[in-house]
């Protein structure tokens, strides 16, 4: 042994004990990680990577730069007041003429979000730029479209300069950059997206809220009947679980339906007219009603866990002690079952703000929450940057919610089991 | 109803769970004001059922019970004013334990500083005044059994009832307990019911003990009592260590019986629970009043017997023979300087009066 190892504690071998105990180790640790190996890279192929990369899509503004790097070279030194020089016409007129047509299709998506009418002028443009052959550019590209001397369009690329923009986050929540990068709210007609935010949170909340009203008085039910009847009704439960999640909704629409199942029976035991049956289907009633459905089990399972481990004594002994079968409900055994209510409130509100297909297919114009903007754009207009913006937003949303709970309740004292 | 000496009265209680068979059947008890009752048993005998009739927590599906002469089968259990102390002491684990003790108080609607002083006052008594503060799990099983025990006590109930309130402690800690728990009933003179299944924790303790099985009492007497004069085989059996005879009886003179063992041998007892000639019977014997080789002549009973084995125990010796055809007796040899000086396997002479043996039924 040498002096660095002297004073600490040998084994029987004259080897340091913490090598030894390294040694020993060092066998169940390879197999610890070879063990949690292929769900680590699962995790960090499926969910890290992909939620990293939805991040930097939300902020990232670069692809136009790489389209027009001239341009906004030049850009720069435009001092934005009156129209720009030749020499900016020039490198756009041959970045146009130069560029492949679908990179410079792409990029015009983007700069019709900063100013709508780029598309049709580009598109024009490019047509038309190729009989074009030698300078001066400036005043031939207005000859071509007046739109080239509106200093609008110019001042608007002034937002698309820098490679990251935060435009996409404004735009979640219903403002926007103008031509001169400062922060507006949208138009009127076009604020769409505030509102959703807070109808996701309403029917959230709400959902959670009737989840936990109808979960509660089951899971007591489970929790204190003897083994064989609490199986049975547990069965019930999970029974949605079993089913497919759109088969659920497609039965759903059939039962709340202007002609549906519940209508009918109403009309046929005379408590409705005919003419005034209810809307329960394509509105945000519905979007409630099949959610809370479809959650209840989140509800239903971690409370039951929880309340299956509050001995039946507590109750005894506080009615003993003298407590009406209320109070001691409200004083000793509603505080135990808090674990298992926060943990069921969290696991159904996570699942519901973030609710995509049953608001999709039971929502109707009225019942639509941000998933199904989230999905509207990744697969209709294929703005993906202000779907990441969207997701991102939600993902905070969750993380401060967390947070909160965390300082309020304490992570611990969750129970899923 | 009730006499004045009657504080609880079991007035033919019947209960049963499935309308088929009767857990309890035909409960008569007297028990009178500040007594120490242990109701003792094997689990499933019914005096946790009995228990929980007398707290509320069931209702009888026959009979009454009266507390100081009132009826109160239709009283729920928080209108009762019983103490009850629960198996694993069902302390409320989100308060703290001056918060527990408080509990039953404030539910009374007393004023604050009547709640602090009744909570200390009590807290004292079990020595954990220091501890009003702590969490119920933040104390060792004794602490929290001691939480418990002032729970039960701080509201001043009438009755306190407790149901194997120590079954979940270690034997040193349980014989500790058992005396503070006598001390306290002693000190504040409260009428107790205890349940549990540990024939010694009930022999510390109780005023009287009453012994469950299959739903009835098979006798109720003090401890010194149900030890020494059981009046049938089970209680013999259940309570201490016990020899059994089995035979049939040969003859009856007064208080004194003959039974006759399978091998022939005549044991005279006394006549406990027979009724006439021919009856069979289990002749009851404690292992400590059975003499070795004695060489005084005054036992009605004398018999040959093999050793089969010692076991040693440090105080006493502990030897099984073979007597009377039954070769699971014993008999326990006292390690003292006339400790016999006995080999497995030597023949010995086995001798005990007729005033030790019992004839009892055949158990």
């Amino acid at each position: 042994m040498n002096e660095k190892t002297a004073g600490s504690i040998l084994t029987t071998e004259g080897i340091p004990l913490k090598v030894s105990l390294q040694k020993a180790e060092r066998r169940n640790k390879i197999r610890a990680i070879l063990l949690v190996a292929p769900l680590l890279l699962f995790i960090l192929f499926t969910f890290l990577i992909p939620i990293g990369d939805m991040l930097l899509r939300s902020v990232d503004d670069s692809y136009i730069n790489t389209v027009f790097p001239k341009t906004f070279k030049e850009y720069k030194k435009w001092d934005r007041q009156g129209l720009p020089s030749e020499e900016l016409y020039k490198t756009m007129f041959f970045e146009v003429k130069e560029g492949s047509g679908r990179s410079i299709g792409k990029a015009t998506t983007r700069m019709n979000y900063a100013k709508s009418g780029w598309k049709s002028l580009l598109k024009k443009s490019k047509r038309k730029f190729k009989k074009i052959e030698e300078g001066p550019y400036k005043e031939q590209m207005i000859a071509i479209d007046k739109r080239w001397a509106d200093i609008e369009y110019w001042k608007a690329l002034g937002v698309m300069v820098d490679p990251t923009t935060a435009g996409y986050y404004l735009n979640a929540v219903d403002l926007k950059y103008n031509v001169d990068k400062e922060v507006v709210r949208q138009k009127e007609n076009r604020r769409i997206y505030n509102h959703t935010w807070v109808k996701t949170f309403k029917v959230s909340i709400l959902v959670m809220i009737f989840c936990l009203m109808l979960g509660y008085p089951i899971s007591y039910l489970l929790s204190t009947l003897p083994l064989k009847y609490s199986n049975l009704l547990m069965i019930c439960v999970l029974l949605p679980f079993w089913t497919s999640l759109l088969v659920r909704t497609v039965a759903w629409m059939v039962m709340l339906q202007q002609k549906g199942v519940f209508n009918n029976l109403l009309v046929m035991s005379n408590i409705i007219a005919d003419e005034n049956r209810f809307k329960l289907m394509y509105n945000e009633t519905a979007t409630i009603i099949v959610m809370t459905q479809i959650l209840l089990p989140f509800m239903v399972l971690p409370l039951y866990s929880v309340m299956k481990t509050i001995s039946p004594n507590y109750m005894r002994a506080a009615l003993n002690l003298g407590a009406s079968p209320l109070h001691a409900f409200w004083k000793i055994y509603m505080p135990n079952s808090v674990p298992g209510i926060s943990a069921g409130c969290m696991l159904v509100f996570i699942l519901a703000i973030g609710y995509y297909i049953t608001p999709e297919l039971v929502g109707g114009k009225d019942g639509q929450m941000i998933g199904n903007w989230i999905a509207y754009h990744l697969k209709t207009t294929l703005n993906w940057g202000l779907s990441a913006a969207l997701g991102a937003i939600l993902l905070g949303v969750l993380t401060v919610l967390y947070w909160v709970y965390n300082k309020l309740v304490g992570i611990e004292n969750i129970k899923l089991g | 109803m009730g006499s004045s000496d009657s504080f609880v009265k079991f007035d033919k209680v019947d209960k049963s769970y499935d309308g088929e068979t009767l857990v309890v059947k035909d409960l008569n008890v007297d028990i009178p004001q500040g007594e120490f009752l242990t109701m003792l048993g094997p689990s499933g005998s019914g005096k946790t059922t009995t228990l929980m009739m007398l707290a509320g927590f069931e209702t009888p599906t026959g009979g009454e019970i009266y507390l100081e002469g009132e009826a109160i089968n239709k009283i729920p259990p928080n209108k009762r004013g019983i103490g009850m102390v629960f198996q694993n002491y069902a302390l409320f684990p989100h308060l703290t334990v001056n918060e527990n003790l408080a509990f039953p108080l404030e539910v009374r609607k007393l004023n604050k500083s009547d709640i602090e002083e009744k909570v200390k006052k009590t807290l004292d008594m079990v020595e954990l005044g220091e501890f009003g503060n702590r969490m119920p799990l933040q104390l060792s099983g004794g602490q929290q059994q001691r939480v418990a025990l002032a729970r039960s006590l701080v509201f001043e109930p009438r009755l306190v009832l407790m149901d194997e309130p120590l079954g979940a402690l270690d034997k040193k800690l349980r014989e500790q307990m058992q005396y503070e728990i006598k001390h306290i009933h002693e000190r504040i003179g409260i009428t107790v019911v205890y349940v549990t299944h540990d024939q010694s924790e009930a022999l510390t303790m109780s005023n009287r003990i009453a012994v469950f099985n299959d739903g009835k009492i098979q006798q109720i007497s003090s401890p010194d009592v149900l030890y020494e004069k059981p009046e049938n085989a089970f209680v013999a059996n259940f309570i201490g260590e016990n020899n059994q005879i089995k035979g049939k009886v040969k003859s009856i003179n007064g208080k004194n019986c003959v039974v006759t063992t399978d091998k022939g041998d005549d044991i005279t007892s006394l006549k406990i629970n027979v009724n006439a000639v021919g009856d069979a019977s289990t002749v009851s014997l404690r292992p400590e009043r059975v003499e070795i080789n004695s060489t005084e002549g005054n036992f009605e009973n004398s018999f040959n017997a093999k050793v089969k084995e010692l076991i040693y125990l440090g105080d006493h010796i502990r030897t099984r023979v073979e007597v009377c055809g039954n070769d699971q007796f014993i008999v326990k040899v006292p390690n003292s300087y006339k400790g016999a000086n006995l080999k497995e396997g030597a023949s010995v002479k086995l001798s005990w009066k007729a005033s030790d043996s019992r004839a009892l039924d055949l158990g």
